[in-house]
């Protein structure tokens, strides 16, 4: 007797992880570690990818288990030497090493293809957090691509592969990767974003908190070196031209010989004087995030104050509350206008030329020489200090020496280093030694068009500081002097500095440039996509403002289309057409003759039916019994029909019109 | 008009039924060849596809909070490819069809296989399983290779139907299981049980045709329940605890076997089937000839080729 208790073809189906799947594992695991290698010390990863590439080996030939005590002792170790480098096990940087090591400690134990599975999940989970410490183009595509041993591993796990199926453990991913990334990327621009985050503080520790109400020389220095979004500005009309794209924010009166602040003057319960408007009225939408103060940027000059929010004597927004979360206002703005062209109020006009005694004699010099050669002529006087911006060599540099006590003379004598709030404030320092009424104004200026949401993102690099002077019969004008310095260096930390000068003519710079619009245009339209970006995704439709419950309704309509779709093409078959032209036409006259209802029976052959149908139809018997007999003498005589007479045949089938009796 | 009133809603539930084929399907047999089409194949994630679900799910909500867009582009790419892989496991079933199903032979307890003849199999088909019982049997099928081997569990003897058997796949990622039901009309024959235990050559009872001598026997052994009362050797067991039955030597060699179904009594009805179907298996093993006689003393044989052997166990299959 046979053994029937084991027929061919069964296989027992063990659940013990095989050498293909485990390799692949391995291979994930590794890849998770270069993913995060960049930010954990060298010797940890080392020393992690060691101990993975030890475990293979030591699997490799038969399935050996680790045994439990070692697994013990780096359970214990993992955290333990975390906490020992870094002084915590909480953070983003100590929380990624901990996972990384946790995860090595995962394929040590991994012995069933159920440990595989989880092992492979929370690769693509730790994969997924090393974006969070980078997110430029090109490590995303690395990560993504680290995707493909995840999802072999996943196939390996299965049935069916041969036992060298590495090629085809890998096809299928990369299949379903690449055919996935329409719907992926849908799923992308529907999914509704987070307005405020649900948990924790996304920041890396520092505190942000954007533009201070105060500014001493360095104080900008670390925001002018953040990339971090401080808002975003989506005009109704046409976008402003980059020339006056200047956010005020606050202006600061007081100088104390060092630092400049607001000073009672800003604080005063005047009423604004309403500025004289002369040209168009810009009409805009801002969206700040938080920045826990209370005040609002708006484009020079603000003509009236949204609600919630306090238009101040020197036409500055102010909140009523803390800008705690995300906060969306609508202003319109002038940028040509007069400002008091008149006459200064007594006070104001004091606060405008108040300078503290027993500093910088030097400056206080040069500007009384100034006055002595130009007369009345404020504006000569103007002029007389940003030429001496552009052409008495300074430099535009984030790496500013540090001052000393007249910190005004210091820079335009010595140092003539610095940035936006040196020139800004030696500029309003001079004007105010020459007895023009001057103040110091801060806020964001420039700001990137993003062409593809048609908003202008300002972060906080984007942070200025500008002068504002007040000449008779003009009234306030900005004047901006670090637009004057010729020279800039380049500050290596600044990420938003475009690439001046330089030494080009080396043969990649044409690909770096390429490739800088690229990683630009990453950065804008995939990193820089939020949830203002995303309302206004519908525009296009007439849809202005698309809430989160219409992103969701469009992402489960796009979701359904698309498993249809999927389906729809899973499921295409080829057409089985009969392969020559004799049975194709056989056919054809067939579904000729059931059209007016006469059907061939499953079980009737061609003679009985032809028989069958030449009664039934009178009037075309004698066509169709020539068909029918051509047809059995073209199937049924020759070991292959004849192509000429089969083409006949087809072109007779072809002009055949059974004619139906009417009864 | 009474009763139509009253019948209507009822004959509404039942079109309803009838409309929804995936209930009032699977259980009843259907005649081959059955197709596996859309309305068929059902798909569920497994465990390990719930997981990857949850995990799909603390990954967007990471990627949500730290407004990072790049990772959620990844996990986006993620949940697209695994879900996209749900397509790929219906795939796997869609537009199969299981054309023609043959049966082995198989004896009652054992389980019996069956021959599964597929159409349509156009790309390789590697992850298929298919279910009789609980029984999960992997039957990879490929373009030329279109034939599934399976057992099923047999618990009666005679003609029973084919079990509903269930085909199913988890590839590619052992996310999602896709399954259809099948149950094929057809009855497939199962043969007796064969008793375990060695059995006695109960064999020509004539004294006339046995060779050397009627009381010669080759040994002596303890009586069990069926064995001819002729047989009992009675002054040995005088001597016994227990009854003892001579031995016979075994019958020469041109002499065929005689399996009566007369000749054994004293016990019940599919004891007597399962002990002539081991005889007779036996006799098949030794290529000795041997009659099968029923009930209705309808002989089969002598002979001893597969043929007989067949017939032999289809009449003691058959019998009532």
């Amino acid at each position: 007797m046979t053994n029937h208790d084991a027929p061919p073809g069964t296989r027992v189906v063990t659940s013990s992880l095989a050498l293909l799947p485990f390799t692949l594992l391995c291979i994930t695991v590794l890849c998770v570690l270069v993913a995060h290698a960049a930010h954990m010390p060298v010797w940890y990863t080392a020393a992690l990818a060691a101990i993975l590439v030890a475990r293979w080996w030591q699997r490799r030939g038969q399935q050996r288990r680790v045994a439990a005590w070692l697994r013990i002792v780096m359970l214990i170790a993992v955290p333990a030497t975390v906490i020992a480098v870094y002084g915590t096990p909480l953070g983003r940087e100590p929380g990624a090493a901990i996972v990384c090591g946790l995860l090595v400690l995962k394929v040590l134990e991994s012995e069933s293809m159920r440990d595989a599975r989880m092992a492979v999940g929370f690769a693509c989970f730790i994969l997924m957090s090393a974006l969070l410490f980078d997110q430029s183009l090109g490590f995303t595509i690395a990560v993504g691509l680290m995707l493909l041993p995840a999802l072999a591993t996943l196939r390996a796990l299965q049935p069916g592969l041969p036992e060298s199926g590495w090629l085809s453990a890998f096809r299928t991913g990369t299949v379903l990767l690449a055919t996935s990334l329409p719907a992926a990327l849908l799923g992308f621009l529907l999914i509704p974003r987070l307005a405020t985050p649900l948990w924790g503080a996304p920041d890396r520790g520092v505190a942000r908190t954007g533009i201070a109400d105060r500014m001493a020389p360095g104080d900008l220095h670390s925001l002018l070196t953040d990339n971090a979004v401080a808002m975003r500005v989506g005009f109704d009309g046409p976008p402003l031209p980059e020339s006056q794209r200047y956010f005020r924010g606050m202006v600061l009166w007081q100088f104390d010989g060092r630092a400049w602040q607001p000073g009672p003057a800003a604080r005063r319960p005047w009423r604004p004087i309403p500025a004289g408007v002369r040209g168009p009225v810009t009409h805009y939408e801002v969206t700040l995030l938080p920045s826990h103060q209370h005040w609002m940027f708006a484009l020079d000059l603000p003509i009236d104050s949204p609600e919630d929010a306090i238009l101040g004597p020197d036409h500055t927004l102010w909140s009523t509350k803390p800008i705690d979360q995300t906060l969306r206002y609508r202003v319109a703005s002038a940028t040509d206008y007069r400002l008091a062209p008149e006459g200064l109020d007594p006070r104001i006009r004091g606060a405008a030329l108040e300078l503290p005694d027993g500093f910088d004699p030097r400056a206080r010099a040069l500007a009384e020489r100034w006055r002595a050669a130009a007369g009345v002529n404020d504006m000569a006087i103007v002029r007389d200090a940003l030429d001496l911006f552009h052409n008495g060599g300074f430099v535009y540099d984030l790496d500013a020496p540090p001052l000393g006590r007249d910190s005004v003379d210091d820079f335009l004598f010595d140092t003539k280093t610095g940035f936006c709030e040196h020139y800004a404030s030696a500029f309003t320092f001079l004007m105010r030694a020459a007895g023009i009424p001057a103040r110091v104004v801060i806020g964001y200026q420039g700001g990137y068009w993003n062409d593809f949401a048609k908003y202008l993102l300002i972060r906080q690099s984007d942070a200025h500081a500008w002068s504002e002077v007040w000449l008779a019969g003009r009234g306030w004008v900005r004047v901006d002097p670090t637009a004057a310095v010729s020279r800039v260096i380049l500050a290596s930390t600044g990420g938003a500095a475009d690439d001046v000068g330089g030494g080009g003519g080396n043969w990649w710079m044409p690909w770096r440039n390429r490739m800088d619009v690229v990683n630009r245009w990453w950065g804008q339209t995939v990193v820089g996509f939020d949830a203002l970006s995303q309302s206004h995704l519908f525009r296009p439709f007439g849809i202005e403002h698309a809430t989160a419950q219409m992103l969701g309704v469009a992402l489960a309509v796009t979701v359904f289309v698309a498993l249809g779709l999927g389906a729809l093409l899973a499921t295409l078959r080829p057409r089985t057409k009969p392969r020559d032209a004799l049975a194709a036409a056989h056919t054809r006259l067939q579904r000729k003759l059931a059209r007016i209802g006469i059907v061939r029976g499953h079980a009737e052959g061609p003679r009985d039916f032809y028989l069958r149908t030449t009664e039934a139809l009178p009037e075309s018997a004698a066509a169709l019994g020539e068909l029918a007999t051509e047809y059995l003498c073209l199937r049924y005589a020759f070991p292959k029909p004849p192509p000429e007479r089969t083409r006949e045949f087809v072109r007779r089938v072809r002009h055949f019109r059974p004619v139906r009796v009417v009864k | 008009m009474e009763g139509v009133a009253h019948r209507a809603p009822f004959a509404t539930a039942v079109r309803i039924l009838n409309r929804i084929p995936g209930l009032a399907r699977g259980r009843t047999p259907e005649a081959l060849p059955v197709r596996l089409d859309r309305r068929r194949i059902y798909i569920v994630p497994t465990r390990a596809g719930f997981g990857f679900g949850l995990l799909l799910v603390a990954m967007l909500f990471g990627a949500l909070n730290y407004q990072n867009n790049a990772a959620l582009l990844l996990t986006c790419m993620l949940g697209a490819a695994l879900a996209g892989s749900m397509l790929l496991t219906w795939r796997e079933l869609h537009d199969l069809t299981l054309r023609s199903l043959h049966a082995g032979h198989g004896f009652c307890g054992a389980r019996l296989p069956l021959q599964l003849a597929f159409a349509g199999v156009r790309r390789s088909r590697p992850g298929l399983t298919i279910a009789v019982d609980d029984l999960e049997q992997p039957c990879p099928l490929q373009p030329g290779a279109e034939r599934a081997h399976v057992t099923m569990p047999t618990e009666w003897r005679g003609w029973v139907e084919v079990p509903r058997m269930r085909i199913s796949s988890t590839l590619p990622f052992g996310l999602f299981r896709a399954w259809s039901w099948i149950t094929p009309a057809q009855r497939v024959l199962v043969y007796p049980r064969i008793l375990a235990e060695r059995q006695p050559s109960t064999r020509n009872d004539d004294p006339s045709e046995r060779i050397a001598g009627g009381d010669e026997f080759a040994d002596l052994r303890e009586y069990r329940p069926g064995d001819p009362i002729r047989h009992v050797a009675w002054k040995a067991s005088a001597r016994h605890e227990h009854l003892l039955v001579r031995e016979f030597d075994r019958a020469a060699p041109g002499q065929p076997l005689r399996f009566d179904w007369h000749a054994l009594s004293g016990v019940d009805r599919e004891t007597r089937i399962s002990r002539l179907t081991g005889w007779a298996c036996d006799a098949y093993a030794a290529a000795h000839p041997w009659i099968l006689i029923l009930e209705d003393h309808h002989s089969l044989g002598p002979a001893s080729d597969t043929a007989h052997y067949h017939r032999c166990l289809t009449a003691l299959a058959e019998l009532p």
